[in-house]
């Protein structure tokens, strides 16, 4: 055989690796979207629900605002822009995107966004436009950061089998929670997510400029974004402590982030007052420290301390404020500590479990954020991503039964059961962890099926409306702060490992 | 999807053809809401029809236009569903009440009875399967489980064609093992399902005749009255109630609508097609050259209205030149399954067949190329040649289904499962062929000049379609764009038939190229 130098087998072997992912992910992104068209045709959130419809009518209410007013109106209240109805309340690159999105509906079904007139407006091709505007969303920013993060993850791995990115990039596409509440219930969670994971791609390929850049705009998408900022935080700043010039390092990041707010932030500065009224909008704390029934602490602690009447609003946003910065200190502290691209993922995951968990204002979407860490390990956890997803799920269950989409449930449900049934490297561990894990999944499984029937057929006591949410609510929650314990002592565990590598090292 | 991680494994088990099932099933789950044609009023009707009438009366109720209109075991099989749809909901069987009933229950009920039936097709591909390798397999597999045509005319236009092909499938496969008997058995039971299988009859009839008949004349004669035997026990079983009733002339005048035209609404891409033209353009021409021609009053979707002629110029159409047509072009398949009656070649002979009643046959719907898709699929994974024809083929048919499908919510449904086909079928052959052509040669490499050898591969192994294929697929997606964008952009409303017109015309070139490329490889194929 003709003999090749050692760098060209590798660049060869990188080309056709890189060949391989280029090819499996088209065919599963096209798969993908298939799947994502199929749940569009189902109902949105409110539909056909008036007076104040649901997630739908709002971000097709704000592309009637941001069409129709010009940006300083966007956020104050006025006689054409009432706030108590569907007011805009995320950062101004929600508002741009809904500007944007706002433009084609106009061009194709102007009565669909024209200002009063289009209030709870549907039909057939608002619907649709609608619906386009996520799936072309989801095609422009989800799909290329995942690519981007699958490229990253797996060009330094001698290990990455062809059958395992395959099924690594089918699970993050495939995520049932995401497609529901997107294309279902009607959101944007592509958006800012998808500039998450292309922020992630870049921290793990050591592009930190760019990774606060993309950052940054997905905090400026959704505020809830935030739950991710501890991890971001703490990986970047352990890498600067360990560079020659700590200082500069951090301040050229700083830098970026600010430039990137102080850009989109742009219609707002020009005045304390607009900037204050803008910040104001985005922490509707007059909402609650929970809503409905959220499988978080203090949702389910309330069963027993009624903490909405025990206390203001002013010491439970110190309560949670405390108790989520406490939850997160450990993963933090590991990251500054020893930073990893393991350990950040890890991280990720950690920080957006004690925001779900303790942080103010959550919702049952908010389940969305830890999912998406959860997703990027899910070769490493393949079982914590099955049981996180599962939970999830049926966290939100209730919500969706409330949206009529039962059916897409189901089967997302379904299909998301079968991609982890082949997981290809699961039937060498199925063996090992059979013993205590099968037992208590099929118990926990069991529970959530009768849960399922139960909520669906049977009517609550009629002291007590809410029963069957509750439990729900109590079941999902003991199982998420089981993963979260497991989650943190894994990151952590991580350390252990590194220390010893380390200490194999000098020895030799 | 995810082919590569299947690999080369065990040899088949269900669990794993389970898999792919189920996965098609989630996505089809998905596609209730989507749009569905009259076709499912019909079969609504259907299920009420037999529940709630006599036997007596099946053929010859008039409650709705849609009577029945398919053999007797189609209707049985409705009034087994009907049990079902019973329970689950009584006005979906109500005679009257039910007509044009949509509401939530019946579209699921009717979807999921669609989807549970094709676990009929998956047994036949199962059949057909069971003894191949596993890459060749789980192409076959993906073909025919996810196939877009499929999920378009049955899980959205509405339609139970998975479940009679299933059938077809379960007969070829126990003939291609050498079980004619029960073959022959199958394909009688899938005649009085639907007749319009029957048009693959003469092949089955001489296959048969010589491969299990033949041979002494004490046995062949045994043989062939076992086989009558069976075939007429089948017919009896379906028909034999409606002669017992009197009912058999009304059922057959329901069967066979010969009041209908040469083609359907939508012009079916076959060789009417160019027959119309043909008309059409000399009729222009010789006007133009000062002519007197008169326009025809008839139509051709109309049916045969006493003596006028829908053409111009050229002779009238009847059924009968249809018939004598399909016979003739299947003469020469009659002629090799006579000399050579081998079990190896009966899927592609009868594939023909259905090509040849697809090209020339009469009314014939643009749904019927599925008869011959998807038993070619099993073809598709034996040689490269017969991997690019049915590249072509396969895409060609799908496209020409996409009329069917003509609202807005659907558009990028049916693109979508188009390109996911085309992709997956693209890696699925590119990665067989490749391996296969360079297993062999790498063992040589010892002797071998590397670089002539990866030459060779090069040149024999991957898979690439030729240049005029590749062009007419990109004119394809020029009939698209023009049907989409620049024919609405520059006549508005006017001239709305010719997108489809063009459609018609442009599949029908590749279907007619796949019926020239059958017929070539049929007549070429050496005699044992």
């Amino acid at each position: 055989m003709e003999k090749k130098s050692g760098w060209k087998v590798m660049e060869d072997k990188e080309e056709v690796v890189h060949r391989g992912i280029a090819a499996s992910f088209l065919c599963i992104a096209v798969f993908s979207f298939l799947v994502r068209v199929a749940v569009s045709l189902h109902p949105y959130s409110g539909a056909g629900n008036p007076p104040k419809y649901g997630d739908f009518e709002a971000q097709r209410h704000w592309m009637e605002i941001t069409l129709n007013l010009p940006p300083k109106e966007w956020y104050r209240n006025s006689t054409s822009n009432d706030l108590s109805y569907w007011g805009l309340d995320y950062p101004p690159l929600t508002a741009y995107q809904s500007y944007a999105h706002g433009l084609l509906l106009r061009f194709f079904h102007p009565e669909a966004v024209s200002l009063f007139t289009s209030r709870g407006h549907e039909s057939y091709l608002g619907k649709l436009l609608m619906r386009w505007t996520v799936l072309s969303s989801d095609a422009l920013v989800f799909f290329p950061a995942v690519f981007y993060f699958i490229v990253v993850y797996y060009t330094g791995r001698p290990h990455g089998h062809k059958t395992d990115i395959a099924w690594h990039i089918a699970i993050m596409l495939l995520n049932p929670c995401l497609m529901l509440i997107d294309h279902g219930h009607f959101q944007y969670n592509c958006i800012s997510l998808g500039l998450t994971v292309g922020a992630v791609a870049a921290v793990l390929s050591n592009k930190e400029l760019l990774a606060c850049f993309l950052f940054s705009l997905a905090l400026n998408h959704k505020q809830m974004t935030a739950y991710f900022a501890p991890a971001f935080f703490s990986h970047l700043l352990g890498k600067c402590l360990r560079r020659q010039n700590p200082l500069l390092e951090v301040s050229k990041l700083g830098l970026v982030v600010l430039g990137t707010f102080a850009l989109v932030w742009w219609p707002y500065l020009h005045s304390m007052e607009a900037f204050l009224r803008v910040l104001s909008r985005l922490a509707p704390f007059e909402r609650g420290i929970f809503e409905d029934y959220v499988a978080n602490f203090w949702c389910t602690t309330s069963v027993l301390i009624k903490w909405k009447r025990m206390f203001t609003t002013e010491s439970l946003k110190l309560f949670s404020l405390g108790a989520t910065i406490l939850t997160c200190l450990p993963s933090m502290v590991q990251q500054i500590w020893a930073p990893s691209s393991q350990g950040f993922l890890y991280g990720l995951l950690n920080s957006a479990f004690s925001f779900y968990m303790f942080s103010f204002q959550v919702h049952e979407k908010s389940i969305l954020l830890p999912l998406l860490p959860a997703s990027l390990l899910a070769l490493e956890e393949p079982f914590l991503l099955e049981w996180i997803t599962l939970n999830a799920l049926f966290s939100m269950f209730p919500l969706l039964c409330r949206d009529k989409l039962i059916l897409p449930y189901t089967a997302l449900s379904a299909l998301f059961i079968l991609i982890c049934y082949h997981l290809p490297s699961r039937r060498q561990d199925r063996k090992e962890t059979r013993s205590f894990n099968t037992y208590m999944t099929t118990f926990l499984v069991l529970c959530s099926v009768v849960l399922h029937g139960v909520y669906l057929t049977m009517h609550p006591p009629r002291r007590y409306p809410f029963l069957f949410e509750a439990v729900i609510m109590l079941l999902c929650f003991l199982q998420f702060t089981l993963l979260t314990f497991y989650s943190n002592a894994k990151q952590w565990m991580l350390l252990k490992h590194t220390i010893l590598m380390d200490k194999e090292k000098k020895l030799l | 999807m995810k082919l590569g991680y299947l690999g080369f494994r065990k040899p088949a088990s269900m669990s794993e053809i389970l898999w792919f099932f189920g996965v098609a099933a989630c996505v089809k789950l998905l596609l209730i809401p989507s749009y569905h044609s009259t076709d499912f009023e019909v079969h609504r009707h259907w299920l009420a029809l037999t529940h709630s009438l006599p036997l007596a009366q099946w053929y010859s109720d008039e409650t709705s236009p849609w009577t029945l209109d398919y053999p007797p075991f189609f209707a049985y099989f409705e009034r087994a569903l009907s049990i079902f749809a019973n329970l689950v909901d009584t006005q979906i069987v109500h005679l009257q009440e039910g007509l044009s009933y949509s509401s939530d229950t019946v579209v699921l009920f009717q979807r999921i009875t669609v989807i549970l039936s094709d676990l009929c097709l998956l047994y036949g591909v199962y059949r057909l399967t069971k003894d191949l390798d596993s890459r060749r397999r789980i192409s076959i597999w993906v073909l025919i489980i996810w196939s877009p045509m499929l999920v378009i005319v049955d899980h959205m236009h509405f339609q139970y064609n998975g479940f009679l092909l299933g059938f077809l499938l379960i007969s070829l496969s126990y003939l291609e093992e050498g079980r004619d008997l029960m073959g022959g058995f199958v394909f009688a039971v899938l005649l009085c399902f639907k007749h319009l299988f029957a048009v693959a009859a003469p092949v089955y009839f001489v296959y048969l005749l010589r491969h299990y008949c033949w041979g002494g004349f004490v046995r062949g004669f045994r043989r062939l009255s076992v086989l009558g035997a069976v075939v007429v026990a089948v017919f009896a079983a379906a028909y034999a109630p409606f002669v017992y009733h009197g009912q058999i002339q009304q059922v057959l005048r329901r069967m066979f609508p010969f009041g209908r035209g040469l083609c359907h609404a939508y012009w079916a891409p076959n060789f009417w097609v160019f027959y119309i033209i043909l008309d059409k353009g000399l009729a222009f021409f010789l006007r133009k050259l000062g002519f007197a021609i008169q326009t025809p009053a008839a139509s051709f979707t109309g049916g045969l209205v006493g003596d006028s002629s829908p053409f111009a110029i050229l002779p009238q159409i009847t059924p009968l030149t249809t018939f004598t047509m399909v016979l003739l072009a299947l003469s020469p398949c009659l002629v090799k399954a006579w000399r050579d009656p081998r079990p190896g070649m009966i899927t592609r002979w009868v594939a023909y067949a259905y090509t040849c009643g697809f090209l020339f046959g009469w009314h014939v719907h643009e749904k019927a190329s599925l008869h011959f898709v998807i038993p070619l699929a099993t073809v598709a994974v034996q040689n490269l040649d017969d991997a690019r024809h049915y590249f072509l083929l396969s895409i060609v048919s799908c496209y020409s289904l996409f009329p069917l499908l003509f609202e807005a919510q659907e558009y990028p449904i049916k693109v979508l499962l188009l390109l996911l086909h085309s992709i997956i079928m693209w890696l699925a052959f590119s990665a067989q062929f490749t391996e296969e052509e360079t297993a062999p040669i790498k063992k040589k490499d010892d002797q071998l000049d590397l670089k002539r050898s990866s030459n060779v591969t090069a040149k024999r192994g991957e898979f690439v379609i030729g240049r005029v294929e590749k062009s007419y697929l990109v004119g394809l997606l020029a009939v698209e764009i023009w049907g989409q964008l620049l024919h609405p952009f520059l006549f508005r409303d006017k001239l709305s038939f010719v997108p489809l017109m063009l459609i018609s015309i442009y599949s029908g070139l590749g279907i007619m190229y796949s019926w020239i490329w059958q017929l070539r490889w049929i007549i070429r194929s050496p005699n044992i």
